[in-house]
């Protein structure tokens, strides 16, 4: 069989500058955190300030990764994300003040269940209401951007209300379990238990995200949606029902993201989803919309600036983060991988 | 002869607040392949967009062997064994050749033997299954496009300018392409502007103006008539 001249193998030439640029966003995070070991004067400091700025990042990204998908998936703006982590965490906490018992025990086993419940009961309750929200207040208004935003922002409103409703307007202070509390020595710095665990539970999520994405047909689904959704129809696939699927498990993961946060502040409040909300925004827009892999390394970027520059100058800490922002759209407008819309 | 695969009944379609199609009727018979004809921006891929159900019909019936799919969501248009070949190719650039084909065997895995026969025709997809398409080259986009319509058998393909903007060495693995398809005795509705091409592959055709069908006949008929071509087409096919 005759194979004419424009099929012959081409892609093998690419040159190297041409290989590294899918590359780049990841090699971001060395480069700061090698930035931050020139600028921070103590080892000891930077060891400690790295890990909480991945530990952060890890809650950003658990946070960000379903808004993402919502946007690239349907182009929805939900302002009102936030509400899953507020419920989560108010979920979560309640979970392990009725648990007390078991938190405050000093047994792994008994924690580690008691955490595993008030996870389970944040997740199932967010999930719940991500599908709530969904179908209440997104589905009316599909392709119209500025009605999302007002409408999503209108149901943060109404569920941080009901926060207050339920749990009373006073913050409620939360103690991490007993095998969470303190911290390891390595290298002469102090690194918090609860941080390195945040690390590994980030890094689980993404991995798991990045294999269902990758090596599921649901996963090839909701990547291909993302790029041309109107072809997965043509295709065959109900687009909205995979839709409502991701929402479910966006809210879900923000309610993991809410529980963990809660207990990284030790003090959580109706509107620490809507503050959140800024810096998950960064993370979504940095990172390049509908991009798991780009809200991933955007998230740690954002953890890690947060932390040195909080640590350098605590005054211009968040100004920091949108300055990333700026320089991070001059060099790529749509985010460190943009996602190629077929539109 | 056997009833129409698929026939289209004054067909009404808007988009936004212009009027598109303006009253298409069409027939398709079973396993023959189907010319739809016209000028630039007369309606015909808004013709095969309204069949998938992209855009809606406002008036008029669309049977697919019989049953009115008009009102039906595209999914299920496309489940009940439609095939579609966009104009734009409406490949998956981030994903592989092979996740774009896995994806378009919506009945379940791909059957190997129809496999070894898509990389028959199209040995470029066999090279780069594990490319992401997005590296592909223009031609061999389209081939993915037309490869990810044959994995499985279709009762109905409508494939948009398969040949569009591609070098003739291309055009003519996409038109031996067809071809085969055609003789599985496959039906197909073809929207083709390279005019040797429809004239080895089309058996009826249809042109269309300004929104309506103006003529249906043999393709035989219309492409020894080159007057005829001339008053429906505004230029003589011949000439390309
Ligand atoms: N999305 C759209 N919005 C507005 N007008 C459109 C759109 N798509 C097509 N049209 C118009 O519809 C007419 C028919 O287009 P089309 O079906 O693409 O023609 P053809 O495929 O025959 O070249 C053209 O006048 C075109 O400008
Ligand atoms: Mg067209």
């Amino acid at each position: 069989m005759s194979v004419a001249p424009e099929h012959a193998p081409k892609m093998a030439q690419a040159s190297f500058a041409h290989r590294l640029g899918p590359w780049m966003p990841v090699l971001l995070i060395p480069v700061l955190i090698v930035l931050g070991f020139l600028a921070i004067p103590s080892s000891t400091s930077w060891l400690t300030l790295t890990v909480s700025g991945l530990a952060m990042g890890m809650m950003i990204f658990i946070m960000a990764s379903g808004l993402t998908l919502v946007f690239g998936l349907m182009d929805v703006i939900n302002f009102g994300h936030g509400a899953f982590v507020s419920v989560g965490a108010f979920v979560g906490v309640s979970v392990l003040l009725v648990l007390g018992q078991m938190t405050s025990a000093p047994s792994l086993a008994l924690n580690l269940a008691a955490l595993m419940v008030a996870v389970f009961g944040a997740m199932a309750a967010t999930g719940l209401m991500g599908w709530a929200f969904e179908k209440v207040i997104v589905e009316p208004v599909y392709g119209h951007h500025l009605k999302q935003i007002l409408v999503t922002m209108g149901g943060l409103i109404v569920v941080e209300q009901l926060i207050i409703v339920l749990w009373g307007p006073e913050e409620i202070y939360i103690a991490r379990p007993e095998a969470l509390k303190g911290a390891v020595t390595f290298a002469g710095a102090a690194l918090e238990k609860y941080r390195l665990v945040a690390v590994a539970i980030g890094l689980v999520v993404f991995l798991a995200m990045r294999w269902v994405l990758r090596r599921t047909k649901i996963g090839l689904i909701v990547r291909a949606g993302v790029e041309n959704g109107e072809m997965v129809q043509a295709l065959g696939y109900r687009l909205r029902l995979v839709f409502v699927g991701v929402f479910i498990a966006g809210s879900a993961l923000a309610g993991l993201g809410g529980v963990m946060w809660g207990l990284y502040q030790e003090v959580i409040t109706a509107h620490m989803g809507n503050q959140a909300m800024i810096l998950i925004f960064i993370v979504v827009i940095i990172g390049g919309l509908g991009s798991v892999e780009g809200c991933f390394i955007g998230a740690l970027l954002v953890g890690l600036m947060q932390n040195y520059v909080a640590f350098l100058e605590p005054k211009v800490a968040l100004i920091s983060n949108i300055g990333l922002m700026v320089a991070i759209l001059m060099w790529r407008p749509m985010g460190m991988i943009p996602v190629v819309k077929a539109k | 002869m056997s009833d129409p695969i698929l026939r289209l009944e004054g067909v009404y379609t808007n988009i936004a607040q212009y009027h598109i199609l303006q009253g298409v009727d069409l027939e398709v018979p079973r396993g023959a392949v189907t010319m739809l004809l016209g000028r630039n921006g007369v309606g015909k891929t808004t013709t095969l967009r309204t069949i998938i159900g992209h855009w809606r019909a406002h008036q008029g019936r669309i049977l697919l062997d019989g049953e009115d799919i008009s009102r039906m969501p595209t999914p299920a248009i496309a489940r009940a064994g439609v095939g579609f070949v966009p104009e734009e190719m409406g490949i998956f650039a981030d994903l592989t050749v092979e996740e774009n084909m896995i994806l378009a065997a919506v009945s379940g895995p791909i059957d190997p033997a129809r496999l070894d026969w898509v990389f028959s025709i199209f040995p470029p997809l066999k090279t780069f299954w594990k490319s992401e398409a997005g590296n592909l080259s223009g031609g061999q986009k389209q081939m993915l496009s037309i490869a990810r319509a044959m994995v499985e058998e279709r009762r109905l393909y409508l494939i948009d300018e398969p040949t569009k903007g591609l070098a003739p060495a291309i055009i003519s693995t996409m038109a031996r392409a067809l071809k085969e398809l055609k003789e599985q005795g496959a039906s197909i509705l073809l929207v083709e502007q390279n005019f040797s091409v429809a004239r080895a592959l089309g058996d009826g055709a249809n042109v269309m103006d300004d929104g309506r069908m103006i003529w249906s006949g043999q393709m035989a008929e219309l492409s020894t008539d080159a007057a005829l071509q001339e008053r429906l087409m505004g230029l003589s096919m011949e000439a390309h």
